[in-house]
């Protein structure tokens, strides 16, 4: 029998980049393919060319061993490929059941909709899967979990056999992954075939019947999960060998530096996003929040560095009160924030590098001379600090926007690493990065740390969490609500913490402790 | 483990601040003393106020006029705002609140009307008639709006189009001798502006609120060169045939109801048939939730195989349809001839109504209709010889659109992709 799908050849050339390079890709019917490799590596492309969101150069796609052409996601969808998207699909403001239906809508006299039809055939297909799910829920009133469930829902209203799991557990809680793992098993076991796009080894390990691991847009490799091991995986993706392990001596805290107390922070909808927490950060220390994302941690951020008012509470800066303060004043007293959204917040994307570098002290001396600025010093200092941070820039004037993510991140740490500082607070320092960069921010944060300098980061990567931290406080709807010491604590407990289940007693690592960096 | 998220709720900090209770209230009691010391010690003691409850000349569903003493009647509407007012400074009144506020509002209307047509008599029922014709343009005009932008156009050209099809019905109307011709060629010609606008925004991507201020002044423009040119100088030619008013049988005959609703002109039925199929439309059918799904994530929708381009210029283009019918009720339904700028905001005041009506064409309807009463109110006092000077009572609904959105704007839900092009990848 004919696989159920081929990719022959397929290449995609976008201006500057080979994003797919003759990719060869056979899925069997009933087993789960495990597409590994880094950001940028062009697993997404190649997934959304079998989509028909893209077309290729070359090559071709057969399914059942015949060849098809795609030129759009109808086409994909009439050839029974499906894919749950990185970013769901969905519209927050309808109901599941609309959603599913949306597209090939079941109507009757002329084009009214028939959604108790919609509905049924919903049960059936969360019976049948196990896909539990309220057709006549809201999705925007439901838990990221579920709107998952509804995608892979709609792909199966549809009929596909193939889905196409796009970086699936990107945005779930460990335990919400696991569960979506045993939705994949039962899924292949009744018949259909999944393509496993993921960087996650874990993951790989985890669920996979067999791996195929890209790189720079080619295949590198395949591999059989039951034989491979986590660091072989790690090192056919990057091509080098990775240090998996920070490097991480144990330090004595110093004096409190950041002290929040009963802080309640709400959204802008008046929603209270951080409710009555209180902790500390001592300096020579890392506090990690842990937490899957939307928990409030954007707004506890944003309530210390100044850029959101609180309702009320507490939070003192070396003793001093910065509630409600502007940012600069908080900035000034000696603090650094690496924020969430680098290209949002952290940077000015059309000035250049050089001007991105003293976006905090551009006003001061030596960079400026009353309303004058100083493009010598300003310069001179960006030189400095492109050497210092191996920025890779073709020079101090190129703008920040047209540089690599990683790159980007780069000059935001360096800004900000390079005053004098006595707390960071850094939100999701590596996100979207690739392995070579997340170590080399890793080692400065925990350098900083080793300088005495209190670190608050924040991370929903829990690996990431786990392995900086000298602390760890679990963030829950807005609540903390566990705080412990790093060593302390299991992996798994922590999992449990971030999806608002806490155990009757907290359970300790058994062993040594091994982790990955995340990537 | 699925059963985790949904055990602690969230806790939403009440939406009436401390500071809003108090300034609700203290703003009721004020209202409550104005009632007291501008109206009711101005009125004379045995003052009779009488409000006609039949519009005038009609002759099916006639009631008898309404006679109330008008001191006593604006002492109680002052007892009970102060009693509103201080209840709400005192205790407050939660998530009533602005049902409260509403409430006070009505009856300080009221207590306006009473005070000013002391010892006259004040057609009530003719008021109303007339603020549902001249709710037809704005609430036309805002259906309009909504069948842009719930599929994520922005159209802030309504008015251009509303004048356009203004002009044009008048013209073609006079030609052809045929009020439905009018309306045909003058809903064509917003058709055709609104086709404009949907290929600069569709298309070719331009700021969208450019491309409509660029369609309105054009409009502006063109239809006052037209209009002096031809329809000043030729009186025939700014003599259309209108559309009369029709009298449902049966109907007509209910008190106050039936000559308000059922005893009135084309477009007012007009107005009523779009908003059933409008409401239907956008939320029972698969053409309804195609067209709000491009507005609210239009990737998402691509992803599922709908044409978002077309569906967003279908919606575009019924939207200057249902515009020129805003725009021709001026020339063929109201007025009877063409005036430059005759539209006079209405365009605009519709997309306020639309904000206002949360972007369901009842809600809509709800707030054309305040905006027409606000407008009718300002015409039938400057004929009863108001002492408040007619221009400064015409700015009413002005006002109101003002108030309305800076206290009502950001409750609602607007169409998420309102406005953003897209951009197959």
């Amino acid at each position: 029998m004919a696989p159920i799908l081929q990719l022959k050849g397929i290449t995609k050339q976008f201006p500057g980049v080979l994003a797919n390079d003759h990719i060869d890709l056979t899925l069997n019917q009933g087993e789960i393919l495990a597409l590994l490799g880094e950001n940028g590596a062009g697993k997404t492309t190649l997934m959304n060319i079998l989509y028909g969101l893209y077309q290729p150069d070359e090559g071709e796609i057969l399914v059942n061993g015949e060849k098809i052409t795609i030129h759009s996601p109808t086409d994909a969808i009439n050839a029974g490929i499906g894919m749950v998207h990185q970013h769901f699909m969905l519209i927050p403001v309808f109901t599941v059941t609309e959603n599913v239906m949306l597209g090939s809508e079941p109507v009757k006299a002329g084009d009214f909709l028939d959604r108790p039809k919609t509905a049924a055939k919903i049960m059936e297909i969360s019976s049948q899967y196990k896909l539990e799910v309220d057709p006549n829920d809201y999705v925007k009133d439901l838990p990221v979990g579920v709107q998952q469930r509804v995608e892979i829902i709609k792909l199966l209203y549809r009929e596909a056999n193939i889905l196409i799991f796009d970086e699936p557990t990107a945005v779930l809680t460990p335990q919400e992954a696991d569960d979506l793992f045993v939705i994949m098993r039962s899924l292949v076991k009744q018949g259909k075939s999944i393509i496993f796009i993921t960087h996650k080894l874990r993951e790989v390990l985890d669920v996979a019947d067999r791996i195929m691991v890209i790189r720079r847009g080619a295949v590198v490799g395949e591999a059989d999960p039951k034989q491979a091991n986590r660091n072989k995986l790690a090192e056919m993706m990057v091509g080098r060998e990775v240090n998996l392990v920070v490097e991480k001596d144990i330090k004595k805290p110093g004096d409190v530096i950041l002290s929040i107390k009963d802080l309640v922070v709400t959204d802008q909808f008046k929603q209270v996003m951080v409710d009555k927490v209180s902790f500390e950060v001592h300096a020579g220390q890392i506090l990690g929040i842990a937490g899957v994302q939307g928990n409030g941690q954007t707004e506890l951020v944003e309530a210390i560095t100044g850029l959101r008012k609180s309702v009320s509470g507490e939070i003192k800066f070396k003793g001093q009160s910065i509630l409600n303060e502007p940012p600069r004043k908080i900035t000034e007293l000696g603090s650094a924030h690496v924020p969430e959204d680098r290209q949002a917040d952290g940077l000015v994307l059309p000035f250049p590098v050089a001007e991105n570098l003293v976006l905090c002290t551009y006003y001061k001396e030596p960079f400026s001379r009353g309303v004058v600025l100083q493009y010598e010093k300003i310069l001179e200092n960006s030189e400095k600090l492109v050497q210092d941070f191996d920025i890779r820039t073709p020079s101090s004037l190129t703008t920040v926007g047209s540089l690599s993510g990683g790159n980007q991140q780069k000059v935001i740490i360096a800004r900000e690493l390079s005053r004098p500082i006595e707390l960071l607070v850094a939100s999701q320092p590596t996100r979207g990065l690739d392995v070579g960069s997340i170590e080399y921010i890793h080692k400065r944060i925990v350098q900083k740390r080793d300088e005495g300098c209190a670190v608050l980061l924040v991370s929903p990567e829990l690996d990431e969490v786990i392995e900086l931290s000298d602390r760890i406080a679990v963030m829950y709807r807005g609540k903390i609500i566990a705080l412990l010491e790093a060593e302390e604590v299991a992996k798994e407990t922590l999992g449990l913490l971030m999806a608002g289940i806490v155990p009757d007693k907290i359970e300790k690592p058994q062993g040594q402790r091994v982790v990955e960096t995340t990537f | 483990m699925a059963a985790t998220s949904t055990s602690i709720q969230r806790v939403r900090i009440s939406d009436i601040s401390p500071a809003r209770k108090i300034s609700t209230g203290v703003v009721e009691v004020l209202v409550a003393l104005f009632i007291f010391a501008v109206f009711a010690r101005t009125v004379s003691a045995g003052s009779i106020t009488t409000f006609v409850m039949t519009p005038g000349g009609i002759t099916t569903g006639q009631m008898g006029n309404w006679v109330i003493p008008s001191q006593l009647t604006l002492y109680l509407l002052a007892a009970l705002s102060l009693v509103i007012g201080l209840f709400q400074l005192i205790r407050g009144f939660g998530k009533i609140t602005n049902l409260m506020v509403g409430l006070v509002f009505l009856f300080f209307i009221f207590s306006f009307l009473t005070w000013q047509a002391a010892d006259k008599s004040l057609n009530l029922a003719g008021m109303l008639s007339s603020a549902v014709q001249l709710a037809v343009p704005i609430t036309m005009g805002s259906f309009s709006g909504i069948l842009c932008e719930r599929s994520g156009v922005v159209n802030i050209a309504i008015e251009g189009m509303m004048l356009m099809s203004a002009m044009v019905g008048a013209l073609m109307g006079s030609l052809t001798h045929s009020a439905w011709l009018g309306l045909f060629f003058g809903v064509l010609s917003a058709v055709l502006l609104a086709a404009l606008h949907a290929v600069l925004s569709i298309k070719y991507k331009i700021d969208q609120i450019i491309s409509g201020t660029v369609i309105n002044m054009f409009s502006a423009g063109m239809t006052a060169f037209l209009s002096q040119k031809f329809l000043q100088t030729r009186q025939e030619l700014n003599n259309p045939a209108m559309f009369t008013r029709i009298e449902i049988p049966g109907l007509a005959e209910i008190p106050l109801i039936g000559p308000i609703l059922f005893n009135t002109n084309f477009f007012v039925y007009l107005m009523f048939a779009l908003l059933i199929i409008l409401q239907v439309a956008l939320f029972s059918t698969r053409w309804g939730l195609r067209v709000r799904s491009v507005g609210e994530h239009p990737k998402a929708a691509d992803t599922l195989g709908i044409n978002v381009i077309r569906t967003r210029y279908m919606s575009v283009l019924l939207g200057g349809m249902v515009a020129g019918m805003a725009g021709a009720f001026f020339t063929l339904g109201s007025v009877g001839r063409f005036e430059e700028g005759m539209t006079a905001g209405k365009g605009f005041i519709g997309l306020a109504a639309m904000i206002f009506g949360n972007y369901t064409p009842i809600g809509a309807l709800g707030a054309g209709i305040l905006f027409g009463f606000a407008d009718s109110l300002g015409s039938k006092l400057s004929l009863l010889g108001s002492a408040i000077p007619s221009t400064l009572m015409s700015t009413a609904p002005y006002v109101i659109t003002m108030i309305v959105l800076a206290g009502f704007v950001g409750k609602g839900h607007v169409p998420a992709a309102d406005g953003v092009p897209y951009t197959k990848e």
